[in-house]
């Protein structure tokens, strides 16, 4: 690790002063920044520490809206009863993030911030069409997540929370990575009133995607059945020692399948 | 046995320290004024060096200095080198290229070590390293070991045409060509042993302390052997002469084997430290440790099983080829041939048996023994072979094994080794009984009713341990003899001290060899402590690796414990007016057998030391030292049985059920036992369904993380039935075989034999990833 000013903020304003000096980043669980920290792959002249930030901190259900703080860890989120009753899929997914160390320090900003094409939450939030609200503006999941690491937020803009709508069935089916237990394909449905929405991570080679045929076949007929007869493509989807595109495009339909049958 | 005997199952003395982290291990150690060292390294597979310039980096804050090859040569430092001499079948010796710890004007593989920085601290180093600028001029690389063979390739030593190293054989060539002619059937099977990175949990790390005062060096260091240490880095390296020069290996968080070699690393931190003034640490972070440690396994080969029409095996031609990577390692020259084909011959009966074994440089990590070395390699091809050979002939794998098992003792094989004693059919029994086997079909349909892929393998492995006797080992191209030494001290007040050369590094040696000495003389192993890991404390020693520990360690105990058995009965028969001979050990107690005379074992300790009434002329004291050397290997044995079912549609394959039942010989501590035993069942299982270590085609290591290298976590694994029936070693006087290895020797066959019959395939790669298993499934569908 390169030499690094660490300063921790008291409220999401003084974070964004903070965090708009120098080359500064924020952290938040640390899970992703402090190891590339540690291998040089980053090195920031200052890190802005918005854990501790109590207003980012928490899941609400208030009706059938529900709001997950930035700061929330992956553990509180898996633990959270209102959620597990009103949301299970999303408690269930956030269960399976990595192991405990992990899942008590990350939070659903840093991972939704990071993008990484293989974590979990972008496919809850894509096929949720939930909005991503910062200390700026709402963005919703569709604008939000835009590439590879890459997303809608600009320099120095802070998620504070997460927002979806109480879907009427949903569930995420993940098959983790061998090594590294990262989703190697997670599918997340999800059917509301509006239609049925399918995001997969952890395969495309643009990071998280829904599956418009998947989705077309299950809006006829929401069934496992219904997947059987769709042929994913490997077109656009990554290959590498772990998983050629091929098989992950095997994975896709199984784990929709599967999803699907999950979610009742 | 009593409750801390031999065969009692005490919990472990050393675990206190681990469990509560108060375990010291090199990084633990601090030494006043000490400094921290980086290495730069190749960031190319093959590449000559045209400039090395350390000036910015010399300049950087924190320090010290910057050190090159080119210096380290100046300064006399030798070239690292293999330690087992090999002669090519057409009498030439192998072809050893140079080895400098630090490159001078070329590297070889990824993780090269070139460029040294010392500095204040590791992240002044890091800095510094960062600003060192080396110019290399890359030049083509060859990574796997049937291409760097190829006419053409690039040559990675001068010394070594076309990569090759040596080309060797073992057995008789026209016999086992003959064999095959002659067959009823022959099998015939490419065998592929994928390439492992050890993984101990401890990095490699070396701290290299010169005392000017003195002209004398310490060095701390990762070792399984920290006397074969000193021996070859004063012998060949010219560190220090052997009296200047201290080796320490303290806590040691696992080796596998791959903390037996001396690496650059501790050569260059005693050597820079001398340099330098001040005393140097180094420690590997994971990734170092995933490019530069030595690698394990790695063979390819060409398998031809010849029956005769009984399907009895009348011959075996074995064609291998192993990567030995950029440069030899220590005792690499020795895996693929002595530690390999001399197994070739199983638990079968084969009259004929050839061997040809092509050793070949690649741009490569080194490559040296790995839990099990060679005999894995061994018992894969064997064990692959019998069960294609099985589904060939139309017979049951178990029947087809024990058809050609053999049943008489001793057994000379075509491949010099000579089998003591063994029972392969009982192993082979108990297995089956515990894995129900028999009710194998009716399982394999309920799971076909889910549609899953119900399979089942065996795998009957034999190895050879506690590798000896010296002189034969010599006579075979060892550097070094393969006894072990102990001295057994008693102290004044009766508790005991054992100096052993063996080192524990995860074995349990610290309880085990008490429970010997309580065993003998009925102290508490409380009282009985085991001092390991310093060439100034243990005489003089030869390490552990090659499941020695028990058979060799603890037979020169043994020896040295006779000997103060004899002094203290002389000495309590003196005491107790009685005849020597009537003496007799019990619970702590020296008494004469059949009257209540008695002296206490702490009494008697005393007496020795008071020296105020000892039998006239003997000497004061009670200490004694014995070296033993073996009269043969020992042949610990066993069958595995694995039972997977596999997930058509993801290609997981889940191991439902895996049972070992081992033939140990005699077992001291039967929990320490199966500790070692699911722990090398982990790591079979590992290499089998989940390890393998990838470069891409320039040499670089797509897996040098656990992001990509997948280490076997416990949800990968079964809950193990583990099961012994011994037949006590006739070799050793405690008739023990040795179980370190076993486990990661039996499992990869049994494992790929359940795949391969769940899928009704020949054969199917390690590691068997889910990738590779749905691949293999959906082709495999009609
Ligand atoms: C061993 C291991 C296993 C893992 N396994 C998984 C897995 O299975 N699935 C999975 O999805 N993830 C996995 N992760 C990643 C983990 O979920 C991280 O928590 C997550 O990627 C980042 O969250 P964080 O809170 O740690 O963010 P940090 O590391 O603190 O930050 C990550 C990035 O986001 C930025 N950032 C953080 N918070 C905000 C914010 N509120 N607004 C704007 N930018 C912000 C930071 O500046 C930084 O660039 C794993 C991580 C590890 C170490």
């Amino acid at each position: 690790m390169y030499q690094v000013n660490y300063h921790r903020a008291s409220s999401v304003e003084e974070a964004a002063k903070l965090a708009s000096q120098g080359d500064a980043r924020l952290l938040s669980g640390g899970m992703t920044l402090i190891p590339a920290m540690k291998t040089r792959l980053a090195a920031p002249s200052d890190v802005v520490d918005i854990a501790r930030i109590e207003a980012l901190k928490g899941v609400k259900v208030s009706g059938n809206t529900v709001t997950i703080g930035a700061a929330t860890t992956h553990h509180d989120v898996a633990g959270n009863a209102e959620l597990k009753s009103a949301v299970p899929a999303v408690a269930d997914l956030a269960s399976h993030i990595g192991d405990p160390h992990v899942r008590h320090r990350g939070t659903i900003g840093g991972s939704v911030a990071n993008n990484d094409p293989a974590a979990d939450y972008p496919a809850a939030l894509l096929a949720l069409g939930a909005t991503v609200v910062t200390n700026r503006r709402e963005i919703s999941a569709d604008d939000f997540f835009m590439g590879l690491f890459e997303t809608a937020l600009e320099d120095g803009e802070i998620v504070t929370s997460i927002r979806f709508e109480k879907p009427e069935k949903a569930a995420y089916q993940k098959f983790p990575n061998p090594a590294s237990r990262y989703a190697m394909t997670g599918v997340f449905v999800a059917k509301s009133k509006d239609g049925v929405r399918v995001a997969v991570t952890g395969a495309g080679d643009n990071g998280v995607f829904r599956a418009s045929e998947i989705e077309a076949a299950l809006t006829k007929d929401f069934s496992a059945a219904a997947v059987e007869g769709v042929s994913v493509s490997a077109d656009g989807l990554m290959s590498d020692i772990h998983a050629s595109a091929e098989y992950r495009a095997n994975l896709v339909k199984v784990m929709a399948k599967r999803a699907v049958a999950k979610a009742g | 046995m009593g409750i801390e005997g031999i065969g009692a199952r005490v919990a472990r003395k050393e675990d206190k320290r681990f469990i509560t982290g108060s375990g010291r291990y090199v990084d633990d150690m601090v030494v006043p004024g000490m400094k921290h060292a980086v290495f730069v390294r190749s960031p190319h597979a093959h590449a000559e060096i045209l400039s090395i310039d350390v000036s910015a980096a010399k300049k950087m804050p924190g320090v010290i200095d910057v050190l090159t090859g080119k210096q380290l040569k100046a300064d006399g430092i030798g070239n690292l080198i293999c330690g087992w001499m090999i002669h090519s079948k057409d009498g030439t010796p192998m072809k050893m290229g140079a080895w400098s710890p630090l490159a001078v004007d070329k590297v070889r593989y990824v993780g090269d070590a070139v460029v040294v920085v010392v500095a204040d601290t590791k992240g002044q180093a890091r800095d510094a390293a960062e600003a060192v600028s080396v110019e290399y001029r890359e030049l083509p690389s060859v990574i796997q070991a049937v291409d760097a063979l190829k006419a053409g390739a690039p040559q990675i030593h001068a010394e070594a045409d076309n990569n090759l190293i040596f080309d060797w054989e073992i057995g008789d060539a026209k016999a086992a060509d003959e064999a095959v002619k002659a067959a009823a059937h022959v099998t015939k099977i490419r065998i592929v042993n994928n390439r492992l990175v050890p993984n101990a949990m401890e990095p490699r790390a070396a701290l290299g302390h010169y005392d000017r005062g003195d002209d004398h060096t310490t060095c701390w260091t990762t070792s399984q052997n920290p006397h074969v240490a000193r021996l070859v880095m004063s012998a060949f390296y010219n560190v220090a002469p052997e009296n200047k020069l201290r080796v320490i290996a303290p806590d040691v968080g696992g080796g596998f084997g791959s903390k037996i070699y001396i690496y650059p690393e501790e050569v260059v931190c005693c050597w820079a430290s001398k340099k330098t003034g001040v005393p140097v640490k180094w420690v590997a972070d994971r990734t170092e440790s995933f490019l530069s440690d030595a690698h394990g396994r790695d063979h390819v080969s060409e398998v031809e099983m010849a029956f005769d029409k009984d399907n009895r095996i009348i011959g075996l031609k074995v064609d291998t080829i192993a990567n030995l990577g950029a440069y030899m390692s220590l005792f690499s020259s020795c895996v693929p041939t002595y530690l390999y084909a001399t197994l070739l011959s199983g638990q079968y009966n084969i009259p004929a048996i050839h061997a040809n074994v092509r050793t070949v440089y690649t741009n490569t990590a080194p490559v040296d023994a790995y839990r099990g070395a060679g005999r894995p390699e061994a018992t894969y091809l064997l064990e692959r072979t019998m069960e294609v050979a099985a589904r060939e002939l139309g017979v049951s794998p178990a029947e087809l094994r024990r058809k050609n098992f053999i049943t008489q003792f001793p057994h000379q094989t075509p491949v010099i080794m000579n089998y003591d004693a063994g029972d392969y059919a009982a192993s082979l029994d108990a297995a089956m009984k515990a894995a129900d086997y028999a009710g194998f079909p009716a399982r394999r349909d309920s799971a076909g009713a889910k549609g899953m892929l119900r399979g089942i393998g065996m795998s009957c492995y034999i190895e050879a341990c506690g590798i000896a006797p010296s002189a034969a080992v010599g006579s075979l191209g060892a550097g070094v003899g393969l006894w072990e030494s102990a001295e057994v001290r008693v102290n004044a007040v009766g508790t005991i001290e054992v100096l052993t050369g063996s080192h524990s590094h995860g074995q349990g040696h610290e309880t085990t060899f008490a429970q010997l000495v309580n065993s003998r003389f009925g102290l508490p192993i409380d009282q009985v402590s085991i001092v390991h890991g310093d060439t100034d404390k243990v005489q003089m020693g030869m390490g552990t690796y090659g499941s020695r520990s028990g058979a060799v360690g603890m037979s020169a105990i043994v020896k040295a414990l006779d000997k103060v058995e004899a002094k203290a009965k002389k000495i309590a028969a003196h005491l107790l007016e009685a005849d020597e001979g009537d003496i007799v050990i019990e619970d702590g107690t020296l008494k004469v057998a059949g009257t209540d005379k008695n002296v206490p074992w702490f009494q008697m300790a005393l007496a020795a030391y008071t020296a105020h009434n000892l039998p006239s002329g003997m000497e004061p004291g009670l200490k004694e030292t014995a070296f033993y050397d073996p009269s043969n290997f020992t042949f610990p044995a066993g069958c595995y049985i694995c039972e997977v079912e596999i997930d058509p549609d993801t290609g997981i394959t889940e191991i439902v059920q895996f049972v070992a039942a081992d033939d140990f010989g005699n077992i001291i501590n039967p929990m320490i036992v199966e500790g070692q035993v699911h722990g090398g069942i982990a790591q079979g299982i590992g290499q089998a369904l989940l390890e393998g270590a990838v470069y891409d085609d320039t040499g670089q290591l797509l897996t040098a993380s656990y992001m990509d290298y997948t280490m076997p976590r416990a949800s990968d694994l079964p809950s193990f039935q583990v099961s012994t029936s011994n037949t006590p070693c006739p070799g050793n006087p405690l008739g023990m075989k040795g179980c370190g290895e076993a486990g990661a020797i039996g499992s990869p066959p049994a494992v790929i034999n359940a795949i391969t019959d769940a899928l009704g395939l020949r054969d199917i790669a390690m590691p068997a990833s889910p990738q590779t298993v749905w691949k293999a499934a959906n082709s495999a569908k009609h």
